[in-house]
């Protein structure tokens, strides 16, 4: 009991510690720019205690429950004796490792999905776009994103083809999808792979890069344990355009049903 | 799929619905991947409770505090009319949230050992640290930066692609010639620099500034700012891995 009050009074300083600077600059510009009294101040000091005490209760509880959890199964999931199954020592070939891109999917579009920063971003664009964009669809769409992303970085490991390929394979891309996205999609979708890595994703997959790097013979973790953030914020920047793209054929094919003449 | 719930409990049943797919997918490899008992299941109870209780509590918040005065200040720096000070005021806001990010300093320490373990520096504590904090500096630098270059594109009605096409070719550029064991640690630090909190500011400052000024698209113009954001520390901490 009194190591869990220790947990919440530690985390609650250390998220104190991150809000100061950013109150310290809002309220100073408010005050000595801006010199105009705040709109409704109690209830965005409200606003701020809420977001405060919130995110310091959502750290305690990934870290206290899912975060150990999460961690021990990627250690678990890489270690070459699960992954020979049979005990049959041999050597391993990337096919092997399957369970891991399997988890590695799956863990990269869950934990986008419970994105604090994600779920921020979605009400904003919903707002904007006047419900075009739904929470759940573009959330849902990052988060497919993020876990081809992680996927493939997790294959990218155990074969151990350098980072920059992919990146740079991905940016063309990107790129090419730039020019045939809608216009109102693109800033969106460039933010997308900004939000997608903190909170909840970061330290996962992070256990799980630097558990593949250390037991994947050949690998070394500060060479190759890096890289998984990057392509989680590069594919969701693709799966968003491409949503965006898909909905827009889809209209477009039904209108087309609907008058046959145009 | 609208389950009946009274609405003072919508929230709650919107956050367990965020958390569903973690817990199945912890649920599912555990028990039938890796055949094996869930450890303390208490803790792990006592845990969601907590995640469930946090994720309700900070996007009510947002919608009550950062949403808000974010906008309001756009609105106003619009109205007030002056480039210096909303450009002040984004450089204030790009450093000042990244230079304490905890994030960030784990990232930076460890680029400290591995700059040392690739003897691009002398392997000693003093010389690990020093790293550390150039980088940490360098990284905020560059958040600040594009907090502006982003502002100024708002405010200008620049469209974004051209900015992230050049950066793309800025990073590909850089990663022919940066030393090799940077450039893992460079792009990942473009992902680390937007925590929590900064996000939905700078998000709804970006908005409010493309809603309150006229032939602006809040839509068009509005979102780009986090992606500025993680670009630009990627270019700037290869830059760095050059120079030291």
């Amino acid at each position: 009991m009194l190591d869990a009050l220790q947990t919440i009074l530690d985390t609650t300083i250390t998220t104190i510690r991150d809000v100061l600077p950013i109150a310290a600059i809002i309220f100073g510009f408010q005050l000595f720019v801006i010199r105009r009294p705040i709109p409704h101040l109690k209830r965005v000091l409200a606003g701020f205690a809420y977001v405060l005490i919130g995110l310091s209760l959502f750290l305690i509880g990934l870290e206290e429950a899912l975060f150990p959890l999460g961690k021990l199964m990627a250690e678990q999931l890489t270690d070459p004796a699960f992954i020979l199954g049979d005990g049959v020592s041999r050597v391993l070939q990337w096919s092997d490792y399957w369970w891991v891109y399997l988890f590695a999917f799956a863990i990269g579009f869950s934990t986008t999905v419970a994105e604090p920063s994600l779920i921020a971003v979605a009400i904003k664009a919903q707002e904007v776009s006047g419900g075009a964009i739904s929470v759940l669809g573009l959330r849902s769409a990052v988060a497919i994103g993020v876990a081809i992303g992680i996927a493939l970085g997790t294959f990218r490991i155990v074969t151990g083809t350098p980072l920059h390929y992919y990146i740079i394979a991905g940016y063309i891309v990107v790129i090419i999808q730039t020019i045939y996205a809608p216009k109102m999609i693109i800033a969106l979708a460039y933010d997308s792979g900004g939000v997608t890595t903190s909170t909840v994703t970061v330290p996962l997959v992070t256990a799980l890069g630097l558990g593949l790097a250390s037991t994947v013979p050949g690998r070394s973790p500060m060479l190759d344990g890096f890289g998984l953030i990057a392509f989680a914020s590069l594919f969701p920047i693709m799966s968003v355009m491409g949503y965006a793209q898909l909905s827009q054929w889809m209209a477009r094919r039904a209108m087309r049903r609907e008058n046959p003449g145009e | 799929m609208q389950l009946p719930i009274p609405p003072i409990l919508r929230p709650f049943a919107d956050s367990v619905r965020d958390l569903l797919p973690i817990i199945l997918v912890i649920g599912f490899f555990q028990l039938v991947v890796l055949q094996q008992p869930i450890p303390n299941m208490g803790k792990l109870l006592y845990g969601t409770v907590m995640v469930v209780l946090g994720l309700t509590l900070f996007v009510r918040g947002l919608e009550m505090g950062l949403f808000p005065i974010g906008e309001s200040m756009a609105f106003d720096f619009a109205r007030k009319g002056s480039v210096f000070w909303v450009l002040t005021f984004a450089f204030a806001l790009g450093f000042g949230t990244t230079v304490a990010e905890p994030a960030l300093i784990a990232v930076a320490a460890e680029a400290g050992k591995v700059a040392a373990s690739g003897n691009m520096i002398e392997n000693s504590e003093v010389a690990r640290d020093s790293y550390a904090t150039g980088l940490r500096y360098t990284v905020a630098l560059s958040v600040g930066f594009a907090i502006v270059l982003g502002v100024l594109r708002i405010l200008k009605g620049w469209p974004i692609q051209y900015f992230i096409i050049g950066g793309y070719i800025g990073v590909v550029g850089m990663t022919a010639i940066a030393p090799e064991e940077i450039i893992g640690i460079a792009y990942d630090s473009g992902g680390v620099t937007t925590s929590t909190i900064t996000v939905p500011l700078v998000t709804a400052l970006g908005v409010g500034l493309a809603s309150s000024i006229k032939g602006r698209n809040p839509m068009i113009d509005g979102f780009g700012l986090i992606a500025f954001a993680s670009l630009t520390p990627m270019i700037f901490v290869m830059g760095y891995g050059m120079v030291i």
